[in-house]
């Protein structure tokens, strides 16, 4: 069998079904006594073995067997969930978690994989009799389910009749029929089956349903809920009577059962749903999302072809723009307006598109903080909230690397140790907390941890030992421009290397990956109360608003993000304090930054001394900086493009765009100008 | 790039100055005409900015100030070809460029060694093709040299 072409769909799907065992297995360690989530994972595990086995991955089916046996035995109680044993089920589930990206990869998800089925298998033996007496009972119990099973979907008012009848004094029947295997017209035998029931009672529900049986839609059995004063004999009687009925079996149907059964089924379903609404499309599996939003599958690649002639679409809709005002053609204009308006819906379309939940990231990091935890003796509880919050993808990308780091650090440097907890009155358990939510054109992502927070003075020192401040700086920081000294690059030295966190290489990266994303990170912190570190990042990478300035004859685009305001001052207003210039501007001093100079623009021409400057005011953080520039030309949206490969980590320039007149204006990048 | 080689015989040919340098075709994007180029300020003197190449923005190098030579005013024969190396899109900027030629590997022969040797790493042999003499370009070389330049620039900048 050629199951290349099924290869993505088996990646995707093992992917999704390793995600919601590992998001299970979560819960599993919390309430070890909750059977429904035992059966997500058992199912989960079943999916997977299934999968791999008809892609021919053997490692793969063969270890995902063994775990569903041991699943299988935590059903049945043969089991108990234990923390070795999570151990294992989570070092299992990495496993697997290697071997679809080693197919992914192109491999062949080979791995050595004798030492965890050895662990599996004692795992399954430890309380168990043997393997032999496991298969009959299961299949006991599976018969028996799916008798309990029979008639399920009721609804209020089916539920209200068979309540009534049987305070009337009626009897509740479930009733199966068993047609003949060389019936020919079962529609024909089904109608004198319900003819027969109709008169001695009333038919209340039909499994298939009556319009199935009417087409002929099932095979050769169904069932019915029938409430009648007769007895049961009589009723099997008249009904073997018709010819080809080969079998009747008649049970009575007791509603306290159903809604127990029902309540059950029930609590799964809210459970499935809510996981649903977590993690959306995520779990295929659990029958509740199946139907609910219809999705398809689309390659990302088609996506980002779709986004990349959008954004052309946006370079010629400038143009267009351009010409209708420069033309002042009246029916012209209001095409182009309307044109714009409606790439405008197109473009937020798009976007959204692209949005994927910050699930997508989050989802591997509570596994991360329990192995962590456990490796360096701490008992760390981590809450996720949010985590249905959409960005960007080219934007989660990239954060899960950064995140990771400030998570590492939470659990080293944050959160204390058990004892030292103890010791300060506070829970043993410590609490990190990572929350995303929406704001404005913004996506917020904070991790709160209930740990030591940040010493001022140590870092305060260790700053000044390593040359990131000088020492007569120091007490005129702020607490929180003390905090954020950790992020800056030279803090971090080797000394602080241990297994988590500081490989040497220090927070520094965090910060420098985010800005580059044109996000910021800010901290705060109270000392023995916890910290918080604060992510804030653009809605999307690739379409910005920003404003576009004239030097010279050249042109340049700030992002609009960044700007606190414009403003033209006179020339006398500035200032000159330590050979800088500054502005006095609303009770700061703020530098001026000429970017004449520090872009070498040639001098074209050489125009009246102006009695007047204009400038942008751009901020990064509680920092500002004013850029001079000639003029002003106008807000833009604008589709940022990279430089390209060849033109990398140019100064203080971020990238390009391309203008409505097909000119590319270049976007300056203020993060790197203001000091 | 050892595994096509043989197959590859077909080249574009242009013109610096009064020489005529090679580049094989499968390098090759398109040949344009000059049209506007953004300067990107802080990147080294050859690197004269970007161009919209049809929605993409694309790195321009003026060949001649590449290979240290006077630069000229550009005129109507100027123009950019583009090319691409290892995922790298660049354009060069060339004086001319109108000929497409096979050049098998036989005409090709090192460059000569009284050229020098490291100024001229760049320049993978050169061919004589009926009194032509048609210089065979190394272009990993003629990109990747400005990394160290570039290097040595930004640390200027910097201290």
């Amino acid at each position: 069998m050629d199951t290349t072409q099924y290869l993505s769909i088996f990646i995707d799907e093992s992917t999704e079904h390793l995600n919601t065992m590992s998001d299970y297995m979560l819960e599993l360690e919390k309430n070890p006594s909750d059977k429904s989530i035992i059966e997500e994972i058992f199912r989960a595990a079943h999916t997977l073995k299934g999968m791999s086995a008809t892609m021919g991955y053997n490692d793969m089916a063969d270890l995902t067997h063994k775990l569903e046996n041991v699943f299988d035995a935590i059903r049945y109680d043969k089991l108990n969930v234990q923390v070795d044993m999570m151990d294992v089920l989570f070092e299992v589930h990495e496993q697997l978690l290697a071997m679809v990206e080693d197919i992914a990869n192109g491999g062949t998800g080979e791995q050595d994989i004798s030492d965890l089925v050895t662990k599996l298998e004692q795992l399954e033996k430890g309380e168990q009799p043997g393997p032999i007496s496991e298969s009959p009972t299961k299949e006991d119990i599976h018969q028996e389910t799916s008798y309990e099973q029979a008639i399920t979907d009721l609804d209020e008012f089916e539920l209200s009749i068979l309540n009534e009848s049987s305070e009337r004094g009626f009897s509740n029947y479930e009733i199966t029929v068993q047609l003949s295997e060389d019936c020919l017209l079962k529609a024909a035998r089904t109608f004198m089956v319900f003819e027969v029931l109709e008169k001695h009672g009333e038919v209340i529900k039909a499994d298939p349903p009556v319009n199935d049986l009417e087409e002929e839609n099932f095979d050769f059995r169904f069932k019915v809920l029938f409430i009648t004063k007769h007895p049961e004999d009589e009723l099997k009687k008249k009904l073997k009577k018709i010819s080809e009925v080969n079998d009747v079996i008649i049970s009575s149907f007791s509603i306290n059962a159903y809604k127990k059964e029902k309540e059950k089924q029930l609590e799964t379903n809210q459970k499935d749903i809510k996981k649903k609404k977590k993690a959306k499309e995520k779990s295929p599996s659990s029958p509740a999302g199946r139907q609910v939003s219809k999705t398809i599958r689309v390659n990302i690649e088609r996506l980002d072809i779709l986004m990349n002639l959008f954004e052309e679409l946006v370079i010629d809709r400038g143009r267009l723009e351009q010409i209708a005002s420069e033309l002042n053609h009246q029916e012209l204009q209001e095409t182009v307006e309307r044109m714009t308006r409606v790439s405008g819906d197109l473009q937020n379309i798009i976007l959204t598109m692209r949005m994927v939940p910050v699930e997508q990231v989050f989802s591997r990091f509570p596994r991360m903080i329990r192995k962590l935890s456990r490796e360096m003796n701490k008992d760390i509880a981590i809450k996720i909230i949010g985590a249905e919050t959409e960005l960007d993808r080219t934007v989660i990308d990239e954060i899960g690397d950064p995140l990771v780091h400030l998570l590492r650090n939470a659990v080293d440097h944050g959160i204390e140790k058990p004892e030292e907890r103890r010791r300060k009155g506070k829970p043993e358990q410590g609490t990190i907390e990572l929350k995303a939510y929406h704001s404005g054109n913004h996506v917020f992502i904070e991790i709160t941890d209930d740990g030591a927070g940040i010493n001022r003075e140590k870092v305060l020192k260790k700053a000044i030992e390593n040359g990131v401040i000088h020492e007569s700086q120091a007490d005129t920081l702020k607490d929180q421009e003390v905090y954020e000294l950790i992020l800056a690059s030279g803090f971090s030295t080797a000394e602080v290397v241990s297994d988590v966190s500081g490989r040497g290489v220090g927070l520094d990266v965090v910060r420098t990956k985010i800005e580059s994303l044109g996000g910021r990170v800010s901290i705060d912190s109270e000392y023995d109360k916890g910290s918080v570190f604060s992510i804030q990042l653009p809605l999307t990478l690739s379409i910005m608003s920003v404003l576009l300035v004239e030097i010279e004859k050249e042109k340049y685009a700030i992002p609009l993000s960044s700007i606190i305001e414009t403003a033209i001052i006179e020339k006398k207003q500035i200032l000159s304090a330590h050979h800088k210039k500054v502005i006095d501007f609303r009770g700061n001093v703020v530098p001026l930054v000429f970017l004449k100079d520090i872009f070498d623009v040639p001098q074209q021409s050489n125009h009246e001394e102006d009695e007047y400057e204009s400038i942008v005011i751009v901020k990064k953080g509680e920092k500002m900086a004013a850029l001079v520039v000639d003029s002003f030309i106008g807000q833009q949206e604008v589709v940022l493009k990279s430089l390209g490969k060849y033109l990398q980590d140019v100064f203080a320039i971020s990238g390009a765009t391309i203008l409505g007149d097909g000119q590319v204006a270049l976007i300056i990048d203020t993060n790197a100008l203001v000091k | 790039m050892e595994h096509t080689e043989s197959e590859d015989k077909k080249v574009i040919v242009f013109q610096l100055g009064e020489e005529e340098y090679v580049i094989p075709v499968r390098h090759v994007g398109g040949i344009e005409r000059l049209h506007s180029i953004t300067r990107v300020p802080g990147t080294a003197n050859y690197i004269k900015g970007v161009i919209n190449l049809r929605g993409v923005v694309t790195p321009i190098i003026d060949l001649r100030t590449r290979f240290g030579m006077e630069s000229k005013p550009y005129n109507e024969a100027t123009r950019i070809i583009i090319v691409h190396v290892n995922e790298i899109e660049v354009g060069f900027i060339v004086d001319g460029a109108n000929d497409v030629i096979d050049l098998p590997d036989e005409a090709i022969e090192p460059s000569p060694d009284v050229i020098g040797t490291e100024v001229y790493d760049y320049i993978r042999g050169v061919a004589n093709m009926n009194e032509r003499l048609l210089i065979l370009l190394d272009l990993e070389q003629v990109l990747t040299q400005q990394d160290v330049e570039q290097a040595q620039q930004l640390s200027q900048m910097e201290g």
